[in-house]
């Protein structure tokens, strides 16, 4: 099998595997049009790294952790709606991010690849920070599963109980901004969301326990990569599409199977 | 035995320059029952947030016991459909909860049945029960309950107020609650602090039907349909508001001019 192939596998199974537990988050907390604006501020984030010079991914995670930053605060200092704030940044960060570009001139890059992923494009030091950042936010979650349950569950609760919940809520978007810088290379900007989402959703029909439907969410997101994979291999489609096309029939299919949990 | 676990004193508190509370104490000693009752505003789960820590005061002082175990069962509990929780496992969020230890704490408020439905499907009064078991398996010293029978029928009600007070009995608990109904609280509290953006009066309940032939006639229920006394030395608007000159009408408590 080609090595561009065999990163390009690995790459989207190391995303897939993560994106499992995370995406669950993301959707018991109802935080996708939230990581959808990460996404699209991940777009300035390259566009600034590649002016100052330092690693994309790099430059990426910083400016997810900034933009969630700035929305926290913007969300206490002023009367407008999570989700229109969230619009406001998603499509004037993902513009800014263009025009920042547009004036690099002598900087050649490949825009729809960071739009929607150029995955038999990864070489082997964006494996090597895609493996890495997949097994820390792995490890993370691992250690804060039950604190996150329980900020899930409910908030003041766990914070009479002793949570630290300000500090866990920032704990986790931390964890989607890194997941989305390390993921842009797989899917782009534009598509990383579904990735989180979609095998998470598709695992809910069929899930008793959070850690089934987490668990469910990786195996699906698994099958998800092997088959965009595959399509893109035989019939030269474009991968991170595919990939994406591959979760949503999963999840469609998950309509056909009866229920398991008893609702 | 009067040992206090939590000390409210002078406690203000605004919302965008309203006041919400305004020089309100209130304490909790271990083994009393203490109810805060109060029209719609009048700021009662405001005064429960700032005696958990959730919310702090302009102005004032919390004190509380050093170390204090609060348990607490909020007035509501919503979990997103999506996410796939049995009731044990909720009870195994509290750190250190075994299955037993959560069957334990849900057969002491008569829920052991659901210990394996979806969160999402049980019903409103076995909710009540089951977040009460989980304030439990905090071996708390101090219980605080915001409207612990709300969703509940009347029936159930009283069922909870006795099983609260056998709670208290049990675990020699402080409990703080919230409370609308005077009525169904009123046999099972032993302090009563009627709350209206400031504390109007607070003090034991009476104890109207001390009487044993009335007590024979209506049974187990006829202390909790005790008629409420309590002096009150000035009268409220319809906005709440404070009127002191009013045409008042004594009451057999009466202590004043």
């Amino acid at each position: 099998m080609a090595d561009f192939l065999v990163n390009a596998l690995l790459a989207g199974l190391a995303l897939a595997v993560v994106a499992g537990p995370l995406g669950s988050f993301v959707v018991w907390r109802r935080m996708a049009y939230f990581g959808d604006t990460l996404s699209h501020a991940a777009l300035l984030g390259v566009a600034l790294g590649l002016m100052l010079d330092v690693s994309p991914t790099f430059a990426v995670t910083v400016g997810c952790l900034l933009l969630a930053a700035l929305l926290v605060t913007l969300q206490s200092r002023q009367p407008l709606a999570s989700d229109t704030l969230l619009g406001i940044l998603a499509h004037s960060t993902l513009s800014l991010g263009l025009v920042v570009l547009s004036f690099m001139r002598d900087v050649r890059i490949d825009l729809m690849a960071y739009l929607f992923g150029d995955l038999l494009a990864v070489g082997p030091t964006d494996l090597a920070w895609i493996l890495g950042g997949s097994a820390i936010v792995l490890i993370l979650l691992a250690i804060l599963w039950r604190p996150l349950l329980a900020i899930t569950v409910h908030e003041e609760l766990a914070k009479v109980e002793g949570l630290p919940v300000a500090a866990i809520r920032l704990s986790l978007m931390l964890l989607i901004a890194v997941v989305i810088a390390v993921a842009m290379k797989i899917v782009g900007v534009l598509l990383i969301t579904s990735l989180l989402i979609i095998p998470a959703a598709a695992a809910q029909r069929h899930a008793r326990t959070p850690e089934q439907m987490a668990f469910g969410a990786s195996l699906l997101g698994i099958v998800a990569v092997c088959g965009g994979l595959s399509l893109s291999w035989f019939k030269d489609t474009p991968a991170g599409p595919s990939i994406v096309v591959c979760a949503a029939g999963l999840f469609l299919l998950s309509f056909a199977l009866p229920r398991r949990n008893g609702r | 035995m009067s040992e206090a676990l939590i000390r409210l004193d002078g406690i203000t508190v605004n919302f965008a320059d309203q006041p919400v509370l305004q020089n309100v104490q209130l304490s909790v000693k271990r083994g009393e029952i203490v109810t805060l009752i109060g029209p719609n505003g009048a700021g009662k789960t405001t005064l429960v947030r700032a005696v958990l820590g959730l919310l702090k005061a302009d102005s004032g002082e919390v004190w509380r016991k050093p170390k204090l175990r609060v348990g607490y069962m909020p007035q509501k509990l919503h979990v997103d459909a999506t996410l796939p929780l049995n009731v044990l496992r909720f009870l195994r969020l509290v750190p250190g909860v075994d299955r037993a230890s959560a069957l334990a704490a849900l057969s002491e408020v008569g829920a052991e049945h659901v210990l394996e439905s979806p969160l999402q499907t049980v019903s409103g009064g076995e909710l009540q029960r089951v977040l009460l078991a989980r304030a439990l398996l905090r071996k708390p010293e101090l219980l605080v309950l915001d409207e612990p029978v709300q969703g509940v029928d009347v029936a159930g009600q009283a069922e909870l107020y006795r099983l609260i007070t056998k709670l208290r009995d049990r675990h020699n608990c402080g409990v703080l609650m919230v409370s609308h109904d005077l009525h169904l609280v009123m046999s099972t509290t032993d302090q009563v602090v009627c709350l209206n953006r400031h504390v109007c009066c607070s003090g034991h309940p009476a104890q109207v039907s001390g009487d044993p032939a009335f007590v024979e006639l209506f049974g187990q229920d006829a202390r909790s349909l005790a008629i409420y006394h309590h002096h009150h030395d000035h009268a409220h608007d319809l906005h709440g508001a404070v009127v002191t000159n009013s045409p008042h009408v004594h009451g057999p408590d009466c202590k004043h001019g």
